[in-house]
């Protein structure tokens, strides 16, 4: 993948499947600290002990015959790459913690990209979840909520065309005021 | 912390009042995008996206944009599903966005699908 903002699409995607209701995307970016920490969060049911090593490995199961995804190993790869660590924890019925880390200016790390489309495509996936974006860097901070954009439009849903695409230029509007 | 600030809000209300006159009008097509592992590594965000922005272009106000999973077809990313409603749900596959402003041409707008492009006639579960 090319970009943060796509491996960030891909593990909320596995939010959503998994039914979460809330999803957290938390990025952290501390240049001085050279330090770039991305966390995605939800409540959805969970993954079970055993599962939890097997799905870090694209290879463990490659000669059952389920199925293994590739959005988790990717994702463990692309920070591991980067003298970055990757976790994920979790609780049957009460959610997924996944977090990685990334030397900020490391030569392999990723561009951040365009976190404004992840969210919209994200948006246009979930029927009934809430997504909570909080976005630091060094001093300066950015938080987007569904849920108080629905409040604030008295909408039951975002699910509609041109509003997101207005969304979508005044987040990344938003996003570029933290560099 | 630095929210999204009621000004914002604000102007995403206004123009969202402006340009949604009528939201109740039913769908008439429907464009599912599949954001699968498979698909996002492809670049179908970037066909979502020009399906958007399509759909602004043409000011359609009938048009159901979503998103969803694997479609299970991995070699053929990205792919998207048109539907007319009434009509067979069109997947198309290997898109570019050159393809998709001519699929948005011909089938969202005059209801012609574009059978060079297209993977099958019938339901999204059939692959
Ligand atoms: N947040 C989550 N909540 C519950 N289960 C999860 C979560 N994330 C991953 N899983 C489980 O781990 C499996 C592997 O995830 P992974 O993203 O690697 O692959 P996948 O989603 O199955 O397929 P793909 O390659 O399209 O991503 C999932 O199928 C799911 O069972
Ligand atoms: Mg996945």
């Amino acid at each position: 993948m090319d970009d943060l903002s796509l491996y960030i699409l891909d593990i909320s995607e596995n939010c959503i499947d998994a039914g979460a209701k809330n999803i957290e995307i938390i990025i952290n970016e501390d240049t001085k600290k050279d330090i770039l920490i991305i966390e995605i969060n939800d409540d959805g049911k969970g993954i079970d002990e055993d599962m939890i090593k097997l799905i870090q490995n694209p290879f463990t199961t490659s000669r059952t015959t389920r199925k293994v995804g590739l959005g988790i190993p990717f994702f463990k790869e692309a920070a591991e790459s980067c003298e970055g660590k990757f976790s994920i924890s979790s609780a049957k019925g009460i959610g997924t913690k996944v977090k990685a880390t990334f030397k900020h200016s490391h030569i392999d790390r990723k561009p951040m990209g365009d976190i404004a489309e992840t969210l919209i495509a994200l948006i246009l996936r979930a029927e009934k979840t809430e997504i909570l974006y909080y976005h630091k860097r060094n001093g300066k901070d950015f938080t987007f909520r569904t849920k108080d954009l629905k409040l604030q439009l008295k909408v039951k849903d975002l699910k509609q065309v041109m509003l997101l695409n207005s969304l979508k230029k005044i987040v990344k509007q938003k996003i570029s005021e933290l560099q | 912390m630095a929210k999204l600030k009621i000004e914002d809000l604000e102007k995403i209300t206004e123009e969202f009042k402006r340009k949604m006159t009528l939201r109740e009008g039913a769908g008439r097509v429907k464009i599912t995008v599949h954001l699968g592992t498979c698909g996002i590594a492809a670049g179908a965000r970037k066909i979502m996206n020009s399906f958007m922005e399509e759909i602004e272009k043409s000011k359609a106000t009938d048009i159901i944009m979503t998103t969803s999973g694997c479609a299970g077809l991995c070699s053929r990313e990205p792919m998207a599903t048109v539907e007319v409603i009434g009509n067979a749900p069109i997947k198309y596959v290997d898109l570019t966005i050159d393809k998709v402003k001519i699929i948005f041409d011909k089938h969202v707008m005059k209801g012609a699908f574009v059978q060079e492009y297209a993977l099958s006639v019938g339901s999204e579960k059939i692959q």
